[in-house]
């Protein structure tokens, strides 16, 4: 069924008792054209666009929980395009655009509000830098503007502007940025990929990948074996786990990342902001909680929770930089696992198994590139040919030596 | 939680006084080593769930590094050497 104002008014005159379930729970059919491991934000949207752009439809989504139980719901709702490099930015500019017109396309009301994001800097070296990001925006047709530090206080007065050691200077801004609500962009796209014919098939975990002479024939799962002609893995934190099923040797390391969110407040930040002192972030959502989070725990985990310290680094980073903020009271806090890869960027790509796909290394940016990500990933396994702006997201651009190391930091995951 | 580590040197110690360095397992290939072999050593890990090992660096304490053991799954921690004696303990075998 379609949503529109007439259904919202036609429901409620019978008591909004009549309202159906978004989508079926389907049995495991015995085969399919694809299998999409991991039920989250990416494999959905995979589905999604595999079935509206692509026409496959014969296909199963596996997921081991409940459907956008990982870092769809884990994450701090973000979304922007303001990258550098060559190899990001054109990808994340595309996600921008599908963002833009998602909620009319799934019919789904993800709450896309791009409200703007403030990228603060606090010296002269980091305002070369933002500035030279923003050029790099700016030349791939990306909004970008380099604000001074009036132009900071008059949009968000609160910050700590004259901090003995960190200093605010200004900000390189990106209007379009924003938040999405993140439950509601798994919802939209499972919606969307059910109505379409997709299974969706709910707390379904892969144990083994079935192969003969060389090629993927299906899954052992812990509702039977079920056939495919494709595979495709999109299985985040996991991916390690799932990969090594079908003997992948991978660039990836498991970490946890926590987020916070407090209280509910009354409207203060209306931006998405960033500290450019520490890894710090914050936005607030429309229910009114302050919504934000820091970095990663530094150590290998697969725990879907974090270490007391990070979460005293990050209330200390949250203080230095809007003082206010010790007022607040914190309300819970979560951590999700990240599929961290040895440049930072992820990976959309064939493996050497050539009916086995793989979507992986997201880190901790995963969110914003839902979009993008399902409709490359879609690209990729429907034509078997890489979508031109995932064309540097390479498996083996670590040993070719063409790493999209956009932070600088080396090969070192938990610093990425 | 893996919020104290026992430095076999400085005694039981906060997690913030050490910097980690990453996966303990990939052995570093010698200098005429194919690109294959460095390939492996500086970007392709094991990842495992469970038990591992990690380099961390005492930088706060006696700035030695330390081979921690521990679950990365409940993040319990089964021992820490320092990362020299378990090289020559290797060597010895």
């Amino acid at each position: 069924m379609r949503y529109s104002a007439y259904s919202i008014f036609k429901e409620a005159l019978s008591g909004n008792r009549m309202w159906k379930p978004a989508w079926r729970e389907p049995q495991p059919k015995p085969h399919y054209d694809v299998i999409i491991v991991g039920g989250g934000g990416h494999g959905l949207a995979t589905a999604y666009y595999l079935a509206k752009e692509f026409g496959i439809t014969n296909v199963a989504v596996l997921e081991k929980g409940y459907l956008g139980s990982g870092n769809v719901g884990r994450n701090t709702t973000i979304i922007r395009s303001n990258y550098l490099l060559e190899g990001n930015n054109p990808f994340y500019e595309f996600s921008l655009k599908l963002w833009e017109g998602l909620e009319r396309d799934f019919n789904y009301n993800a709450m896309v509000s791009q409200r703007g994001m403030l990228n603060l800097f606090h010296s002269d070296g980091q305002r070369d830098q933002y500035a030279r990001k923003g050029n790099g925006m700016r030349l791939h047709g990306v909004d970008a503007e380099l604000l001074d530090r009036e132009q900071v206080r008059r949009k968000a007065p609160y910050l700590n502007f004259d901090h003995a050691r960190f200093p605010i200077m200004g900000a390189l801004y990106q209007k379009r940025a924003g938040t999405v609500r993140h439950d509601a962009v798994a919802w939209g796209y499972g919606r969307g990929a059910d109505a379409r014919g997709v299974d969706l098939i709910q707390h379904c975990e892969v144990t083994g990948i079935r192969r003969e002479s060389g090629l993927v024939v299906g899954v052992e799962t812990t509702k039977g074996f079920i056939g495919c002609n494709k595979l495709a893995l999109a299985a985040a934190g996991n991916t390690t786990t799932v990969g090594r099923m079908a003997d992948l040797e991978l660039p990836i390391e498991s970490h946890v990342l926590q987020a916070f969110v407090s209280e509910g407040l009354k409207p203060v930040v209306d931006h998405v902001i960033t500290y450019g002192a520490g890894h710090f972030y914050i936005s607030q959502s429309d229910k009114g909680g302050l919504v934000f989070g820091a970095e990663i725990d530094f150590y290998s985990s697969y725990a879907q929770r974090g270490n007391l310290a990070t979460v005293e680094h990050t209330m200390e980073e949250g203080v230095s930089l809007i003082p206010g903020l010790s007022r607040a009271k914190v309300l819970r806090s979560w951590g999700g696992v990240m599929d961290m890869s040895m440049d930072g960027s992820p990976i959309i790509d064939r493996t050497p198994i050539d009916n086995l796909y793989l979507n992986c290394g997201w880190c901790y940016g995963g969110f914003k590139a839902t979009p993008a990500s399902g409709f490359c990933f879609a690209h990729l396994i429907a034509k078997n040919e890489t979508h031109h702006v995932t064309r540097f997201m390479r498996l083996d651009r670590f040993e070719r030596g063409y790493t999209i190391d956009e932070a600088g930091r080396g090969p070192q995951p938990n610093l990425h | 939680m893996a919020s104290l580590i026992t430095c076999p040197h400085c005694g039981t110690r906060p997690k913030e006084e050490f910097s980690i360095r990453g996966a303990a397992a990939p052995k570093r290939p010698s200098p005429t080593a194919k690109d294959e072999a460095w390939h492996r050593y500086v970007y392709v890990r094991d990842n495992p769930k469970g038990r591992y090992q990690e380099y961390w660096h005492h930088v706060a304490g006696c700035r030695r590094f330390l081979v921690v053991e521990r679950d990365n799954l409940t993040h319990e921690v089964f021992g820490v050497t320092d990362a020299a004696e378990l090289e020559r303990a290797g060597a010895g075998e």
